[in-house]
């Protein structure tokens, strides 16, 4: 390290620098790609129509209204329950326990586990659980609860590295102050940990609006408006599926399809990060 | 129907409190997602007067079969307008499953009924052609049943034995438990262990799409989606089987060899709003919607 | 700072409750994995008590409506893709993260984030598709049949990539600014100080998306049965078509009834039980040397 001009460490230098551009230039090219995909065969059928009536003829024709309103209920409730549940726990593990606690550890492998059960586990699990036992039946409800067990894992690994990051003197001073932890948490280790959380909700939102294996047997197929959260509603990613591998002759919509969840996951990630900045910044200038 | 009233109804309340007491005590956050059950009890449906129809209809299984009778089910209602049909996909075992634990008033079976499944009331349909498809750009135009056994048992494994092009071939087959694999197997007379297959597939889509991807793959898949996808230009072929042009006119005239019935089935004898929607979907009214779907009316 | 009831009177009851509601909230978060592990053994049990597990590991093949459940090429299967989107997925997603806050002009850093937030989203049915119709045609032209380890590599690497990048940015953007700095008045160029004090700092993070990412990878079903080929085999070379266990469970799920049905939720332990002992190992391995 002392010397950081020689040869060899310039070399690497500049080896670095090529590789970092290199994988930020493939990143972007293969996406772009993907994207472009989408772009380009979903823009024609892109329309406010699209939007607001409900698909005709198992979808091949109109539009995707009842199931834009479905998912966004299933995301609704889905966000409504693992929020608390992962930031809780999330706090608990990085500030309450100790990181040898036999607790600590087991709830952490528990969620390593978690994170690895794959998607339909998740909707057997889901639907023997959540339909027949608690006797939800196939619902939003349901659907909602099962993906909420799903991004648990992803959200609370990423907020517990977040209150992680927060330097320890924080902690020291507030305590020399003789700050309660309760009032430590609220005004200086939250604010301060909102980075991790955000990754954890946009990674934890991606995961719940992606999902379709655990949504077929919890939310189910109805692609009628749903009237309650006990109604059957299909999500997008569903309709995507059902469209491009059961339905022949439904490409077309669900490139169309596609692009309306890319957009709105633009816009659910947008208000997110808008609403973190915002939320960090009051908290600090209010204080 | 009332059993189900109860179960999604105004009852599921009180069931949903009885359960979260016995097995999950301390489930906190559901119990805050109570309030919004308030407004679930309205959607529940009333005991059927006698001449209109009312209720709420789940319809489970098949995933091949759900977007007909989704499709079936939207006339159904707006015949009915007091009826709710929930159509559930998930696989023809999840229908069979379903209907015996009283999950589903209707399931969808799109296989012939096996002989542990007598049992059950089931009403067919529509019925289903399987055929044989290769890419366009492939010569091979008509194959005998004694090549393709041959084929997909791996004796014969390059095109230029069957008179084709030097190229291998690639067999496409489908997961264990579909039933378009039985209806194929029983048709060949082959058993699951003696085919070599070396792309293994699940949806028809899927098959349509291998196939149109690799110029050397053979593959079968439902008659319908593929008949649609070739005249939308899709690069595939369909193969006669005996002589017969696959098509769905020749499984409509019972003259294809190889097909499926696509069945619903019900626990008991059906009454009251299941025996109504079942001869719903089995009468002509339905055939154009059936035909929509790229399925076979039963008969004319 | 704060605040008028910081005296010690008013500090221990809210601190209490805080603490227990926080352990409720754990616990509940702890559970479900109990709750699953649970439901698997009760639909494993039929098949354990009377075919036993020894089978699943012993027998000539996977056929399960003749009675043969050996679930080991399977097993191979799920490995090697994991181990290889892995392998490719973390340098590219850690570099990505490093191209985002130590290489990238401001400009371009907001758009790529986004980028990759919104990759983070794409239903695996969209990857699966393209990988269908884009990614095993072009592997097919190379090395017929096409649906290959590879093509699943391949795109699990784009599925998995998302997760790490996210998770390295924000354990890149929580490296203390002053440790920046002090490299810098050290004269130390980028890449050193990439290698000697970022990498150290952020390592719990980084450690953290590996494990996700794995998870990931080892749970994606849709996008894995649409391109890897689904032929129960070992491999033997990258353009062999596979099987991995999550891809058997979507594909004859819908269909299986009895033994069959069991026997699918035996991969399904078989997969928790892989998941548990790689989480184990990499605990151990790190030990006292991740979250120090």
């Amino acid at each position: 390290m002392a010397e950081a001009s020689s040869p060899t460490h310039q070399a690497r230098e500049w080896l670095a620098s090529i590789l970092v551009w290199g994988t930020a230039a493939l990143v972007t090219a293969t996406f772009c790609w993907l994207l472009g995909d989408i772009v380009w065969h979903g823009l024609s059928h892109l329309s406010w129509t699209f939007l607001t009536t409900s698909p005709e003829s198992a979808g091949r024709r109109g539009g995707i209204g009842p199931i834009l309103v479905s998912t966004l209920l299933i995301l609704g409730v889905c966000l409504t329950v693992s929020l608390p549940i992962g930031v809780g726990t999330a706090i608990l593990l990085a500030e309450f326990t100790s990181d040898h606690s036999l607790f600590g550890r087991m709830t952490r492998r528990s969620l390593d586990v978690l994170a690895g059960v794959p998607s339909i586990v998740f909707g057997l699990f889901g639907n023997a659980f959540f339909c027949k036992t608690l006797g939800l039946g196939f619902s939003i409800l349901s659907g909602g609860l099962t993906l909420a067990c799903m991004v648990l894992p992803i959200l609370i690994r990423s907020t517990e590295e977040g209150f992680r990051a927060v330097p320890a003197n924080y902690r020291l001073s507030a305590a020399a102050l003789g700050l309660s932890r309760t009032t430590t948490l609220v005004h200086l280790l939250l604010p301060a940990a909102v980075p991790g959380l955000l990754v954890g909700l946009i990674l934890g939102i991606g995961r719940a609006i992606a999902e379709t294996a655990a949504l077929i047997f919890t939310s189910g197929y109805v692609d009628r408006m749903p009237e309650s959260l006990l109604d059957s509603g299909r999500a997008l990613s569903i309709h995507i599926f059902d469209l491009s591998m059961n339905v022949s002759g439904g490409d077309a919509n669900a490139y169309a399809s596609t692009l309306v969840l890319v957009i709105l996951l633009l816009a659910i990630n947008g208000t997110a990060a808008w609403l973190a900045e915002r939320g960090l910044h009051r908290r600090i200038v209010t204080v | 129907m009332n059993d189900l009233n109860r179960r999604y109804g105004d009852a599921s309340i009180y069931s949903f409190l009885d359960a979260c007491r016995l097995k999950v005590g301390n489930l906190l956050p559901v119990f805050l997602m109570l309030p919004l059950f308030g407004w679930s009890g309205t959607s529940a449906a009333q005991t059927t007067a006698p001449d209109q129809l009312s209720g709420k209809l789940v319809v489970t299984g098949a995933s091949t079969l759900a977007p007909l009778i989704a499709e079936i089910g939207k006339r159904f209602e707006s015949l009915n307008p007091k009826v709710r049909v929930d159509v559930q996909t998930g696989g023809s075992s999840r229908g069979v499953a379903d209907v015996r634990q009283g999950l589903a008033d209707i399931g969808m079976v799109s296989r012939a009924m096996k002989d542990d499944e007598k049992d059950l009331h089931a009403f067919a349909v529509a019925s289903d052609g399987v055929g044989i498809l290769v890419h366009k750009d492939n010569p091979i135009r008509a194959l005998t049943d004694e090549q393709i056994i041959a084929i997909y048992t791996g004796k014969i494994t390059n095109w230029k034995e069957v008179g084709g092009k030097e190229a291998a071939i690639t067999v496409v087959s489908k997961a264990e438990g579909r039933s378009t694999l039985e209806v194929f197997l029983h048709y060949f007379k082959l058993k699951n262990t003696d085919i070599k297959p070396h792309v293994v597939i699940g949806d028809n889509e899927q098959g349509i799409k291998i196939v149109a991807g690799n110029r050397h793959a053979i593959g079968y898949v439902s008659i319908g989606t593929a008949e649609y996808n070739e005249s939308q230009g899709v690069r595939i072929t369909l193969l006669p089987i005996d002589g017969v042009p696959a098509s769905t006119k020749s499984v409509q005239n019972d003259t294809f060899p190889i097909s499926r019935p696509l069945h619903i089935v019900t626990r008991t004898a059906p009454t009251g709003l299941a025996k109504a929607f079942i001869e719903y979907a089995q009468s002509k009214a339905a055939y154009d919607i059936i035909a929509q779907q790229y399925f076979v009316p039963l008969a004319d | 700072m704060t605040s008028s009831h910081s005296n010690i009177l008013y500090r221990w009851p809210t601190d209490d409750l805080l603490c227990w509601l926080l352990r409720g909230l754990a616990a509940i978060a702890g559970l479900v994995v109990v709750f699953i592990v649970v439901f698997l053994i009760a639909e494993t049990l039929p098949v354990l008590s009377h075919v036993g597990l020894e089978r699943f590991f012993t027998d000539p093949s996977w056929h399960p409506a003749e009675g043969f459940y050996n679930l080991t090429p399977m097993l191979w299967g799920t490995l090697f893709t994991m181990a290889g989107s892995v392998l490719i997925a973390t340098p590219l997603g850690i570099l990505s993260a490093i191209f985002c806050h130590y290489y990238a002009p401001p400009i371009l850093t907001r758009p790529y984030r986004r980028l990759i937030e919104l990759l983070a989203g794409i239903p695996s049915v969209v990857y699966g598709f393209w990988g269908l119709v884009v990614l095993v045609p072009l592997i097919g032209e190379i090395h017929p049949p096409g649906p290959s380890l590879l093509s699943g590599i391949l795109i699990l690497t784009i599925m998995i990539l998302p997760t790490i990048a996210l998770m390295a940015d924000a354990s890149l953007a929580n490296v203390p600014q002053h440790y920046l700095r002090g490299a810098a008045a050290l004269g130390l160029p980028r890449w050193a100080t990439i290698r000697g004090v970022v990498f150290p700092t952020a390592k719990s993070g980084l450690f953290t998306g590996v494990i996700l990412e794995t998870g990931r990878a080892i749970g994606e079903t849709m996008a894995i049965l649409m391109v890897c080929g689904n032929v129960v085999q070992t491999p033997s070379s990258f353009f062999d078509p596979i099987r991995t266990l999550t891809a058997n469970i979507a594909l004859e799920m819908s269909y299986a009834l009895g033994d069959h049905r069991a026997a699918l939720f035996v991969s399904g332990l078989v997969l928790m039980t892989m998941i548990a002992a790689l989480t184990m190992a990499a605990e151990w391995i790190s030990r006292g040397r991740i979250y120090g």
